[in-house]
C-alpha cells in the first residue's frame, strides 16, 4: 500500500490559536480555558475574548493542566504551582544535562 | 491471564479502609503522573494504580474482588470462576472513571461487560462523541531539526470493535518534521486520534519531539552547545581552527590567551527558526602525554622559563 506523507501543525509560538481552537482541541468549555487565563497559566495576546490568540504551546499546557486536575484532584491554582515547578525542573535539567559527558557510544 | 494483587499495586493491606485507600491512591497517583514523573515507567505505573483503584475505591467491585480469595499471587494465570459475582447486588456496576481500554484483561474480565449489567458502555443509536485524541513520542536526531525529516512512524492503537470489545490495532504513519522543531514540542495531526462515534469528529495525534542523545552536541531549547578541545599553544597563541557544526564544517578564530570553559557564540548556528537558535562552542584546553624524553624535556623547559604559579590566588 502506498505510504502518504503526512504534513502536521508544529505548535511552537508561530503558531496560533483562538480560543474555540483550544476548547475543541481539549473539548473543554470556554469557561474552564478562561479560568485558566485568569489564573496566569495560558497567556494570550489580544485584549477581548473573541479577539484572543493563544501560542501553540498552549494546548500542551492546556493538555497537561487537564490531566493533572482530572488525575490528582487538584485546584487549578494548584495545577498552576505545579506547571510553574515543572518548567523550572525541565530548564534545570536541560542546563545539567549540558553538564554531563556525551554519550561514547 | 495474570492475577493481578490490586492491595499489592497500591501497598496497602487488604483490611485497610476506604478511606486509607483514597490516601494510598492519591499518593501513588502523585509519584507516578506521567506529566509530573521522570521515571521511565511511570505511564505503566501510573495506569496499574488507577486500575486498582477504580476496582477498590467502588465498595461493590472490592468485595466482588475480596471475595476471589487471599490466596491468589499477583501473576498467577487467572480465569474468573463461573458466576463468580453471583450473590451481589450490584447497582452501578461497570466503569465509573478513567479510560476503560486503559485497564487490563484482567480487571475487564472482572468488572467488564456482564458487571452490573445496569449500566452499558456500548455505544447506542444517536449518540455522537469525539474521538479520543492519542499521544505518542517521535525520536529524532539533532541533524533533523536542521535540515526537517520524514519518519515512519508504527503506533499501537487501542479500537472498539461494533460488539464493544477493545482490540489493538498497529498502523504505520510517515510523518514529516519540520525544519526547526525543538526538544519537546509538539506535532498535531488532526483526525488521526481514534474515530469519533456517531457523527463524532475523529480525535487528534500529538507527536512529541525528542532528540536522541548526540555523540557530540548538546541542545538547550534552540541553542547548541559544543565542547572543543585545543591544544594549550592555541589558547595561549591564538589560532584558526576548524569546528564541526550541525550545518557543516566552520573556520573559528580562537583569541590568544583564551581559557577553558569561556563559552564563544556563533550566532544563529543553533537550530534554525524565527530566532534561529546560537551554536556555543566552549573551548576546553587538553594536554599532550608527557610520554617520550622530548615531551618531557619541553615540559620541564616550560617549568623552568615561564615561572607561572596557576594558585598565586589561593594564597600558596
Amino acid at each position: 500500500m502506498k505510504q502518504t506523507t503526512l504534513n502536521g501543525i508544529l505548535l511552537d509560538e508561530q503558531t496560533e490559536l483562538t480560543l474555540n481552537d483550544l476548547c475543541r482541541a481539549c473539548s473543554s468549555s470556554a469557561e474552564w480555558i478562561i479560568e485558566l487565563v485568569e489564573e496566569g497559566v495560558l497567556e494570550p495576546v489580544g485584549y477581548q475574548q473573541t479577539q484572543w490568540r493563544f501560542s501553540g504551546n498552549s494546548l500542551q499546557i492546556a493538555h497537561t493542566a487537564m490531566r493533572l486536575q482530572r488525575d490528582l484532584g487538584i485546584n487549578l491554582a494548584g495545577v498552576a504551582l505545579a506547571l510553574d515547578l515543572l518548567d523550572e525542573i525541565n530548564t534545570l535539567q536541560a542546563r545539567l544535562c549540558r553538564f554531563e559527558p556525551n554519550d561514547e557510544s | 491471564m495474570d492475577f493481578k494483587d490490586y492491595y499489592k499495586i497500591m501497598g496497602i493491606e487488604r483490611d485497610a479502609s476506604q478511606d486509607e485507600i483514597k490516601r494510598a491512591y492519591r499518593k501513588l497517583a502523585r509519584k507516578y503522573h506521567p506529566d509530573v514523573s521522570k521515571e521511565a515507567d511511570a505511564e505503566i505505573r501510573f495506569k496499574e494504580v488507577g486500575e486498582a483503584y477504580e476496582a477498590l475505591k467502588d465498595p461493590e467491585k472490592r468485595a466482588a474482588y475480596d471475595q476471589l480469595g487471599a490466596n491468589w499471587k499477583a501473576g498467577q494465570d487467572f480465569h474468573p470462576p463461573p458466576d463468580w459475582d453471583a450473590g451481589f447486588e450490584f447497582s452501578g456496576g461497570g466503569y465509573t472513571g478513567g479510560n476503560a481500554s486503559d485497564y487490563s484483561d484482567f480487571f475487564e474480565s472482572l468488572f467488564g461487560q456482564g458487571f452490573g449489567a445496569a449500566q452499558s458502555g456500548r455505544p447506542h443509536a444517536g449518540f455522537h462523541s469525539r474521538g479520543n485524541d492519542h499521544h505518542a513520542k517521535v525520536l529524532i536526531d539533532l541533524e533533523d531539526a536542521y535540515h526537517g525529516a520524514t519518519r515512519s512512524i508504527t503506533l499501537q492503537a487501542p479500537e472498539l470493535d461494533s460488539h464493544g470489545h477493545v482490540s489493538t490495532t498497529q498502523r504505520t504513519l510517515n510523518v514529516k518534521i519540520p525544519k526547526g522543531v525543538k526538544q519537546g514540542q509538539r506535532i498535531r495531526l488532526s483526525g488521526q486520534g481514534s474515530p469519533g462515534m456517531g457523527k463524532g469528529q475523529a480525535g487528534d495525534l500529538y507527536l512529541e519531539i525528542e532528540f536522541n542523545p548526540h555523540s557530540i552536541y548538546k541542545v538547550d531549547g534552540h541553542d547548541v552547545y559544543l565542547d572543543l578541545p585545543v591544544t594549550p599553544w592555541e589558547a595561549a597563541l591564538g589560532a584558526s581552527i576548524k569546528v564541526p557544526t550541525p550545518d557543516g564544517q566552520v573556520d573559528l578564530k580562537i583569541a590568544q590567551g583564551t581559557t577553558s570553559g569561556r563559552k564563544l557564540r556563533l550566532k544563529a548556528r543553533g537550530i534554525p527558526g524565527k530566532p534561529s537558535g546560537d551554536l556555543y562552542v566552549v573551548p576546553q584546553i587538553t594536554l599532550p602525554p608527557a610520554d617520550s624524553d622530548a615531551a618531557r624535556e619541553l615540559y620541564q623547559k616550560m617549568e623552568q622559563e615561564l615561572a607561572y604559579n596557576p594558585r598565586s590566588k589561593l594564597g600558596v
